[in-house]
């Protein structure tokens, strides 16, 4: 699938990462809006908007994302005060719990057929 | 460099070229490793997701059909807003209401999804609004008659279902989940114009006529909505090999000939095309050549209504200026108010 140079090396394409956040660039900040569908259940990331203050994002979210009784609550948080994990870092950040399959009931296989165990 | 070239890390092969100094060899570093992990991702048919490294042609791949398909659905509001005020009675007009809110829904919905990928939404805005930026084609043309309403909801909103169902296994996550969103809500939109159409089939003479005249105005330009032909859509390939794209355009044609043709069957209307008739070999049904040359042209901006569409785009758009600078002024002096009572708590 990759091209590869005239001396054999494996071409890279030009290619990056989104370095800034382009929501910063509009006029109205972002919103990250959460429903909880129903009484017993999580907020769930629905999606996000744009809106001038968090009551306007209320109502908006409302209006964009349960026009079919989709939630019984929703949470608005400004995009921007959201603290994320580094994608890049996959293999440091998440390597505590690699080969710690005995966290996990399925790595026990002695009780196999004893009742209700 | 353009505007969002600049947003985006050097982290291209460019880099190579220049002296070894210890940044450019990260840097370097960086592209191999997320150009692997990238390959990785399309090749097991796993989901590319907002920070992750992707190739700028992906990018702009996505940020020009993600924001196309956002205008479309935005323009894509006028030809039945336009009959809201005419519905023939309150439940149809609740109706058309609901739908057309829901197409401004979806315009919203991958509005998001497109500016995960670097372009800022007033950016996107601001592309529209000066024409920079295309928008299905089939909302050039005029909805004449309340039965074009119907029509529009089962010949159009049916094509877009029929090409946005793959669409939401699209290999950027985002797209995707905008595309989950959109679909679940579309099902109604085909139905609620099936029905319209229905009601009027089985009306007087004049209103199965009308219906048939909508049917006969809208089935070709339909069956365009899924683009050229594949010998002529150079971009599909790429598509299809990075998973965005799932299958053809004629594929997707071909589909959804054969999903109408019996339900135009149950309306007790005619498809207008001479050619249409199942091929038992390949258990599909033929249909004749459609007219490219038109559809082309209309793409160019020489369809009925081009330059309505954005002129009342605009218009809608500086008429409500006044609102917006009002929400943002408001939002100003709450932010004042609340830090200055803060400051006297203190
Ligand atoms: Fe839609
Ligand atoms: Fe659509
Ligand atoms: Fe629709």
């Amino acid at each position: 699938m990759p091209d590869k140079t005239p001396e054999g090396t494996e071409e890279i394409p030009a290619g990056g990462v989104v370095a800034t956040d382009p929501a910063d660039r509009s006029a109205w900040p972002l919103w990250e809006v959460f429903v909880r569908s129903a009484r017993g259940l999580s907020h769930v990331h629905a999606g996000s908007l744009h809106a001038p203050d968090a009551s306007m994002a209320l109502r908006n979210a409302r209006d964009l994302y349960t026009r079919r009784n989709e939630g019984t609550s929703i949470w608005v948080v400004p995009a921007a005060e959201i603290t994320a994990s580094d994608p890049d870092s996959k293999g440091g950040f998440f390597e505590s719990p690699q080969g710690k399959a005995y966290r996990h009931a399925t790595y026990y296989t002695q009780s196999e057929g004893v009742p209700h165990l | 460099m353009s505007a969002q070239q600049a947003h985006l890390q050097a982290v291209g092969s460019q880099a190579a070229a220049e002296p070894i100094t210890e940044q450019a060899r990260r840097a370097a570093d960086e592209a191999r490793v997320g150009w692997e992990r990238f390959q990785e991702l399309i090749a097991e048919d796993k989901r590319v997701e907002p920070r992750d490294w992707m190739p700028d042609h992906y990018r702009k791949t996505l940020v020009r059909q993600v924001s196309q398909h956002a205008h479309s659905e935005i323009i894509g509001m006028q030809p039945e807003g336009n009959w809201i005020t005419r519905a023939p009675s309150l439940k149809r007009k609740a109706v058309l209401m609901a739908k057309v809110q829901d197409e401004a829904g979806h315009g919203l919905y991958l509005y998001s999804a497109a500016e995960t990928l670097g372009t800022s939404r007033d950016e996107m805005y601001q592309q529209l609004y000066t024409g920079k930026a295309k928008y299905s084609s089939i909302f050039n043309y005029p909805a004449r008659t309340w039965a074009d309403v119907g029509a529009i909801g089962w010949l159009v909103d049916g094509a877009a279902i029929t090409n946005q169902v793959p669409l939401c296994r699209a290999s950027y996550g985002p797209y995707g989940r905008a595309m989950v969103r959109i679909c679940k809500e579309e099902s109604f939109h085909q139905r609620q114009g099936w029905e319209i159409l229905y009601t009027l089939s089985h009306g007087t003479e004049a209103q199965k006529q009308m219906a048939q005249d909508a049917v006969d105005r809208f089935y070709g330009p339909a069956l365009q909505m899924f683009g050229p032909p594949d010998d002529e859509s150079p971009n599909s390939q790429q598509s299809m090999a990075w998973n965005i794209k799932r299958f053809s355009n004629d594929e997707l044609r071909q589909r959804f000939v054969d999903m109408i043709v019996p339900q135009a069957e149950a309306l007790g209307l005619t498809l207008p095309d001479p050619d249409l008739k199942w091929n038992e070999e390949r258990g599909h049904y033929d249909f004749g050549e459609l007219d490219w040359d038109e559809f082309f042209s209309v793409v160019k901006g020489n369809g009925p209504l081009n330059h309505q569409r954005l002129a009342h785009y605009r218009r809608a758009r500086d008429e409500g200026a006044w609102v917006r600078e009002a929400a943002a002024a408001y939002a100003a002096k709450q932010d004042a108010q609340a830090r200055e009572t803060a400051l006297l708590s203190a």
